[in-house]
């Protein structure tokens, strides 16, 4: 097969195209968002609400509301009730979202189980099947992925401060607990974004791994956040392929390529590579 | 000389003024900081007791005391980051927080994540971020700022390099940096000189000291007594209270540090003087925020 037709030949399949464009998008807003998330500490709580959102689709579908808005109002709500607990909790912060976290997935659960006949438009939610997006969600997702990216490059500099220095920033005026609450819900619309693509158990990854691998990549902030979009993005695209040409699920296809890529730097990146962490090992190890 | 006994009578005052033009404050000078009654808890724990202290502007005050004296907490109550439960506070006119672009605050190096990536030049230029407001990207202005406040502390050259690339004493140039890059009327520093090498000592107070000349009030925190003597000008001993107040060759006396410091202030007896050894249990490796005790003082 000539490459040319290699890479144009799924493109005249329309889900192809809708899946690679939706794929992208997803791959770049979770890229951003996901720099502050590994800069934040804060993959649990993605994970979580991720999961809290469950109930909310699972709600939304009975009482036939857009299924988007349902897991939207539940990730939201758990991300703000998470940042509420971790600024004036008691118990262990981590203890609170894993009490957060399972107590609202087992609820969508049950409630799950309580509807009759075939439910493969929920159960798609958890695996994630991006090239099963329609037209109409392509556009919900472009348009909540655009909200997302102008709101975080609007207090780009905000953030970064409030998350390097919370003390000194707040000192100097900025708001850093509303940015904290905005951050938050944010990653709750980023969630609620991408559980089609990849679903509520993969969709962590995807903000978490560009970003990690950046961090192993690049030592400014900028720079690193660049270098996720990027990956994500060759993640996306080489995924779907694999996924097109192999018969592979879509979102765990982009979520392996984004881990292969993750494991290459961590062998061979320039700060934290087992390489080159191997071959300073042996410079040192004659002298001393 | 002269025996006219009015002359001689008019000597101390003329010592004292010239005490306080050079180490003290203008007596003209406005209240920077007042703390009246202040006490402030962590959940039902109190941290600090009744203080009440005014600062003047053109201060370069010492905060000195053990860990979870209350140190840092007296600098985040002036700062607006933790409310106290009962007292005023005001802070260059107003409410803390109201004059937040006017305040540099410095935190203690245990509470940076030195991993992060950033440069030196972008970690000064945050310094700008509360004058700049949303939406609006550093000028012109705000990096010749940047670079004269590098400049100021002697890392000009340094602008490129990670922040986790540095030294410990090259960390707190920058972080220094930061604050005089704000611009600000009221320095809060914690543990500015702690852990760094001497050279660095010197030249971060002769900074801190041309800023509290130029009008600005600096507060410090620090567990470095012989600092504390030697180049600040007015020192506040805390011990859960505030212990004494005052310009810092007065406070810093053998009881009253016996009395902020319990059993841990060693007096070796010497020339009549006595020298003073912070007791080396007394490191900065203790957790946040936690008290931090050897024997019965409680």
């Amino acid at each position: 097969m000539d490459p040319l037709g290699f890479i144009l030949d799924p493109m005249a399949y329309g889900f192809m195209q809708r899946g690679l464009i939706a794929a992208l998008l997803v791959g770049i807003v979770c890229a951003v968002m996901g720099t502050f998330v590994v800069l934040k500490g804060l993959a649990f709580i993605g994970d979580a609400v991720s999961h809290a959102a469950f109930p909310g689709l699972v709600i939304a579908y009975i009482v036939g509301a857009p299924l988007y808005i349902g897991g939207a109002i539940a990730a939201v709500a758990t991300a703000l009730a998470i940042g509420i607990v971790s600024r004036r909790g008691r118990l262990r912060f981590d203890t609170a979202v894993g009490v957060l976290f399972a107590g609202t997935f087992a609820f969508g659960v049950m409630l799950f189980s309580t509807i009759k006949g075939y439910v493969a438009d929920l159960l798609g939610y958890l695996l994630g099947n991006v090239l099963g997006i329609g037209i109409g969600d392509l556009v919900q997702v472009a348009f909540l992925g655009a909200v997302v990216l102008i709101i975080v490059l609007a207090v780009r500099k905000e953030l970064l401060f409030a998350t390097f220095d919370p003390l000194g920033a707040a000192a100097s005026g900025l708001p850093v607990a509303g940015l904290e609450y905005l951050l938050l819900a944010l990653l709750g619309v980023t969630i609620v974004v991408s559980i089609q693509a990849v679903g509520i158990i993969m969709v962590v990854a995807m903000l978490v791994t560009p970003a990690a691998t950046a961090q192993l990549l690049v030592v400014r902030f900028g720079r690193m956040m660049a270098v996720a979009v990027v990956l994500a993005a060759v993640s996306a695209v080489v995924g779907l392929y694999l996924s097109f040409y192999l018969n592979l699920a879509s979102g765990a296809s982009i979520v392996l390529v984004e881990t292969l890529l993750f494991v290459i730097a961590l062998i061979l990146g320039p700060k934290t590579g087992l390489l080159s962490r191997a071959a300073r090992g042996a410079a040192i190890a004659p002298s001393g | 000389m002269t025996n006219d006994p009015s002359l001689e009578g008019r000597g101390i005052p003329v010592v004292e003024e010239t005490i306080a033009a050079d180490r003290a404050v203008p007596a003209a000078a406005q209240p920077s900081v007042v703390l009246d009654g202040v006490t402030a808890a962590y959940g039902r724990r109190t941290a600090l007791a009744d203080v009440t202290l005014s600062i003047p502007s053109g201060s370069l005050l010492a905060v000195i005391g053990p860990n979870g004296a209350g140190k840092s907490t007296l600098l985040k109550l002036i700062a607006g980051l933790m409310r106290p439960s009962s007292g005023r506070i005001t802070v260059l006119g107003g409410p803390p927080g109201t004059a937040a672009s006017s305040i540099a605050y410095l935190p203690q190096a245990e509470a940076v994540d030195w991993e992060f990536p950033v440069t030196v030049r972008e970690v000064v230029t945050m310094g700008r971020y509360a004058r700049l407001g949303f939406w609006h990207e550093p000028g012109r202005e705000d990096r010749d700022r940047v670079a004269a406040a590098l400049a100021t502390v002697g890392m000009a050259d340094s602008g490129e390099r990670q922040i986790g690339a540095l030294s410990g004493g090259q960390r707190r140039r920058v972080f220094l940096a930061r604050a005089i890059a704000a611009d600000p009327e009221l320095y809060l520093l914690d543990e500015p000189v702690t852990g760094v090498d001497a050279r660095t000592q010197e030249d971060l107070m002769d900074v801190l000291e041309a800023e509290a000349r130029s009008g600005k009030t600096v507060i410090a925190t620090t567990h470095d007594l012989i600092c504390a003597a030697q180049r600040f000008h007015q020192a506040a001993l805390v011990n859960g209270r505030l212990v004494a107040h005052g310009s810092a060759d007065l406070v810093l006396d053998r009881r009253l540090l016996s009395e902020t410091y319990g059993g841990h202030v060693l007096v070796l007896p010497g020339d009549g003087e006595g020298l003073i050894i912070d007791d080396a249990h007394h490191h900065d490796e203790a957790p946040k925020g936690e008290r931090h005790y050897h024997d019965g003082t409680r």
